[in-house]
């Protein structure tokens, strides 16, 4: 291929968009509608595939002592436990400590009313807060506590970990069926878009034929309109959603500020850094396919 | 030299648009081809570029045989062999000087060559002053010599012309006509389809008579025989 008919073809293909621009704004749109939502769905499921990995690293199994058992007796335990494989890290917690940090979080601002209590009411609540190395080893380790003489309950809290799983596979499959509808919307615009193109230019087409243009050439322009098509359709909404992204999540943060860790947003930077040129792969890719699918069918050169 | 071996061609399964046609072209030559509508001229014509396969028989152009050209080699082929138009085929959004850079542009010459060498085939068809000027500005002679002037920029040994005084007031056809002259006097070989018959009698070129697909008539240049 010469450099002259490259350039060639990169001028024809932007000219082929100008003389057809209401079918490649659609077209665009379109695109763009796809590869948004594609962002927001990909945002979405990163953002809480990454509340999954928190919440499962702090899964936790609370374990509470019968009554009238002595803080020796229930470190004696705890050095039991500890010995087990699945176990990755204990916290003890004495009554005393569970009792502040009640009032820290419920009494906050009006300490003076915790004082009313002469005696702890947390007494019998000294706990184990047992964190596992891998949570599906999770019933295994409970089992064993509950045949723990000395043990009055065992607590588990996996299910923040796999309410979340769980609705991010329900949101997987929604978002790939209307992304997959989408961009068959998308792929049916572009086809629309050049087949109008090869319309309008049929007799340039068979004039350059005539004189020796190679089937390169005549190609090549609607190829470029495709990808040009896909490129500025997906870069648009990608600066979109990237704009927007910094705004929602510091508004959310602030809103739900009580919700705390659990809305661990990831950062833009680690977010885009694989949105983007997956974006803008699918974006040119369907524009390419598109165009290539199309000009097989009208373009028999 | 071109060359027709037994060459037929049908459309469909009824009556063949040629009938075992066999002829010889050298080059440089200046030929007529005459005949009534749906005779098969134009059908000639697209067999010799290659737009069409012949049903059966061999067509040769300059040694090569165009059955085994490959298609990937036919616009190489194509770039040998001008072409002219009864309608001209103009690019309408592009003005004089596009189109006929068009068809350098076309083949990949690099832009500083073709502004060399666009002015002096837009002055051989003596268009200079109006290079500037779009195909619905220009009229039906001028609007042919732009066409000319295109199919002979990539400068090919073979002009080929459908018709090209067609849509022509006698006037126009004259000049086309001469012009066609000059360029076979330049060297190229130049085939003509054409209906104008006085024309044809006055310039007493060789003359190929098509009928019913059949050649029914092929006179020497200088012959006076056609003129019945
Ligand atoms: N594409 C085509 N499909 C079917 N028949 C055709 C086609 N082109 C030409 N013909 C037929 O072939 C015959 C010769 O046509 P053509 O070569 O155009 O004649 P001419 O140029 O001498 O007027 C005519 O009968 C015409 O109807
Ligand atoms: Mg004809």
């Amino acid at each position: 291929m010469k450099i002259n008919t490259f350039f060639y073809s990169i001028q024809q293909g932007f000219k082929n968009i100008a003389r057809n621009s209401m079918f490649s704004l659609a077209s665009m749109a379109t695109m763009a509608a796809c590869i948004f939502m594609f962002g927001i769905f990909y945002i979405l499921v990163f953002n809480v595939n990454a509340m999954v990995q928190d919440a499962e690293e702090s899964v936790a199994i609370t374990v509470f002592f019968d009554e009238g058992l002595s803080e020796d007796e229930i470190k004696e335990i705890g050095k039991e436990i500890a010995k087990r494989t699945e176990v990755r890290e204990m916290d003890f917690v004495s009554a005393e400590e569970a009792w502040e940090s009640f009032k820290e979080v419920y009494f906050e601002g009006n300490e003076e009313y915790a004082s009313g209590f002469s005696e702890n009411p947390l007494a019998n609540s000294a706990n184990y807060a047992i964190y596992l190395k891998d949570v599906s080893k999770q019933t295994s380790l409970v089992t064993y506590l509950e045949s723990i003489e000395g043990i009055r309950d065992v607590k588990q809290s996996q299910s923040v970990a796999e309410t979340l799983t769980e609705f991010n596979k329900i949101l997987s499959i929604v978002s790939g069926g209307i992304i997959a509808i989408l961009l068959c919307v998308a792929v049916f615009l572009i086809n629309n878009t050049i087949t109008v193109g090869i319309a309008v230019r049929r007799e340039e087409i068979a004039i350059m034929k005539l004189i020796g243009a190679t089937d390169y050439l005549v190609r090549a322009p609607f190829i470029v309109e495709g990808i040009i098509i896909g490129l500025i359709g997906a870069a648009a909404p990608l600066v979109l959603l990237y704009v927007l992204y910094d705004k929602v999540v510091l508004y959310v943060a602030e809103k739900f500020a009580f919700v705390g860790s659990l809305l661990e947003f990831v950062s833009p930077h680690t977010l885009f850094q694989g949105l983007v040129p997956i974006g803008l792969l699918l974006g040119v890719g369907i524009g390419f396919l598109g165009s290539i699918w199309t000009i097989r069918k009208h373009l028999k050169v | 030299m071109i060359k027709l071996e037994h060459v037929s061609k049908s459309y469909s399964a009824g009556i063949p648009a040629l009938n075992d046609v066999s002829l010889e072209i050298e080059d440089g030559e200046f030929v007529f081809i005459v005949g009534d509508s749906g005779s098969g001229k134009s059908t000639m014509i697209k067999l010799l570029l290659k737009e069409l396969e012949p049903s059966a028989g061999t067509i040769t152009i300059n040694g090569k045989n165009l059955g085994r050209i490959r298609r990937r080699q036919i616009p190489k082929f194509r770039r040998n062999i001008g072409v002219v138009f009864q309608d001209f085929r103009l690019l309408k959004d592009r003005n004089v000087y596009e189109n006929i850079a068009f068809a350098q542009k076309v083949i990949g010459e690099p832009t500083r060559n073709i502004k060399k060498k666009v002015p002096s085939f837009l002055s051989m068809v003596g268009l200079a002053a109006k290079y500037r000027s779009y195909p619905k500005e220009l009229s039906g002679g001028e609007q042919q010599r732009v066409a000319i002037a295109r199919a002979l920029i990539n400068e090919p040994s073979i002009l080929l012309a459908d018709e090209p005084t067609g849509n022509l007031d006698n006037n126009n056809a004259w000049e086309i006509m001469k012009l066609l002259e000059e360029v076979n006097n330049r060297g190229t070989t130049v085939i003509v389809v054409t209906h104008n018959m006085e024309i044809v009698k006055v310039m007493k070129k060789r003359v190929i008579t098509v009928q019913k697909g059949v050649i029914v008539g092929d006179s020497k240049a200088g012959d006076t025989a056609y003129e019945n």
